[in-house]
């Protein structure tokens, strides 16, 4: 069975450790925090200038000069520290950030990303993504695996306009969870029940099968 | 004081100098800290062919929404559009430019505008549309593109709170892109909720230094929420 998006969040989490700064997008990203281990600290920057993001606000804490990157209205939690935009990306750029996490249309061997701009369609924008992409060291996409069409999103080349170039190293899909190393992807885990046979054919790009690839268990 | 105090009485005299096919500056994230009243005030002031640079271009009917109605912008450099039929329509029939830059380069173009840096380097883009006509050069193996400052003959930012020396603090992420404008306009107006005597405001956590600020005016404000979400 492919994942559902909590299942992909549930494992996103997995690679978070105690102390880290995090930024997640838009999208299954946003659900990570919802999973992260009781006993971690962990602080979430929200590009717009914030480290530090909160719950949700209640009806009587709703703010409107507090939102998060993706315009949500939220809180502020112990700890928080709220600054201009460009120091907010001297963060990002900056390596300062210890994981980042955000969704793609397409990603390839070369550990590019496209994720902002499909050509003949309405462009509305990069927003943050080019410099998350090129300021992390540490990148988690989440996907799935092949478009709607069946069409696979993990190619030898991007066929799409780049985020960014080189800056890809660790994949996370509805089917598998691969890394990106030395022109190939890397099949560490499946999903539950989803045969290593289903990922090749729907792996477009280069697929080495890692010796100890591992089934997910959740 | 007179010669250092910022306030002006009227939104008329607040933008007083604004012309057609100036460029203006713009805070604001969303619709999260902007300047509301003097966008309004852009409005009425019928000025045309803006080039106007903020992060984003409001909604249909608000924010910097508005100035799309009478078509007084005729190019947005932002990092993310599109949130309102009009801006796509005019996109769309070609009768408005935009040029998208990456968010954190549009912060850092405004910073360096503001600093008297003219251009800088950052890896932000490299190998995408972005870095399209742009110099690259290695520093340590890794390639970076060379992006070019940002400065506006005004400025409009919103503030919360300003002292009569232009000081001013922002609330919350209401500050986001507002301190860097403020650095880069020729002419800066910033527009708050309160106006304090001077000495309320602690030094040290003065924000904006009233050595960029022009004019400052109170305001009251709508505050519009985007996105409304509260805990279930």
């Amino acid at each position: 069975m492919a994942l559902t998006r909590e299942q992909m969040a549930q494992r996103v989490a997995r690679e978070l450790k105690d102390g880290y700064y995090v930024n997640l997008g838009i999208g299954i990203p946003t659900l990570v925090a919802n999973y992260v281990p009781a006993d971690m600290d962990v602080m979430l920057q929200s590009e717009n200038g914030l480290l530090g993001m909160g719950e949700f606000p209640t009806e009587g804490q709703l703010d409107a000069d507090m939102i998060n990157a993706g315009k949500q209205t939220v809180t502020a939690r112990r700890g928080a520290s709220i600054f201009n935009s460009a120091e907010s990306f001297a963060m990002i750029r900056g390596g300062h950030v210890d994981l980042t996490v955000l969704g793609a249309f397409e990603v390839d061997v070369e550990g590019n990303i496209a994720s902002w701009m499909i050509p003949g369609k309405l462009v509305k924008g990069m927003g943050g993504a080019m410099d998350l992409v090129a300021g992390a060291e540490n990148i988690i996409v989440t996907m799935t695996h092949a478009s709607k069409d069946g069409e696979s999103k993990l190619l030898p080349r991007c066929s799409l306009p780049l985020t960014g170039a080189g800056c890809i190293r660790k994949v996370l899909t509805d089917l598998a969870y691969l890394e990106i190393d030395n022109g190939a992807f890397i099949l560490k885990e499946t999903a539950p029940g989803v045969s290593v046979e289903e990922i090749i054919e729907k792996t477009a790009g280069k697929l080495i099968v890692a010796d100890d690839v591992k089934e997910m268990t959740f | 004081m007179a010669g250092l105090d910022k306030r002006v009485a009227t939104y008329e005299q607040a933008l007083e100098g604004l012309t057609d096919d100036m460029t203006v500056l713009a805070g604001g994230f969303g619709l999260c800290g902007i300047p509301e009243n003097l966008i309004a005030e852009i409005k009425r002031r019928g000025v045309t062919g803006l080039t106007v640079v903020s992060n984003n271009c409001g909604v249909d009917g608000f924010g910097l929404g508005v100035l799309l109605e009478d078509r007084q912008i005729r190019k947005m450099i932002a990092s993310y559009v599109g949130e309102n039929a009009e801006f796509e329509r005019q996109l769309l029939s070609g009768e408005l430019e935009v040029e998208l830059t990456p968010q954190g380069t549009l912060a850092e173009k405004m910073r360096a505008g503001g600093a008297g840096i003219p251009a800088f380097y950052t890896a932000t883009g490299y190998g995408t549309p972005v870095a399209e006509g742009k110099e690259v050069r290695q520093f340590n193996g890794r390639h970076y593109i060379l992006e070019e400052a940002i400065t506006g003959d005004f400025a409009i930012v919103k503030g919360w709170k300003a002292d009569h020396y232009g000081n001013v603090v922002y609330r919350n992420t209401a500050q986001n892109f507002n301190p860097l404008a403020a650095t880069a306009g020729r002419i800066t107006v910033v527009e708050v909720e309160e106006i304090v005597e001077p000495g309320v405001l602690l030094p040290s956590e003065i924000h904006t230094p009233g050595i960029y600020v022009d004019r400052v005016i109170v305001g009251t404000f709508e505050k519009r929420i985007e996105k409304r979400t509260v805990k279930a």
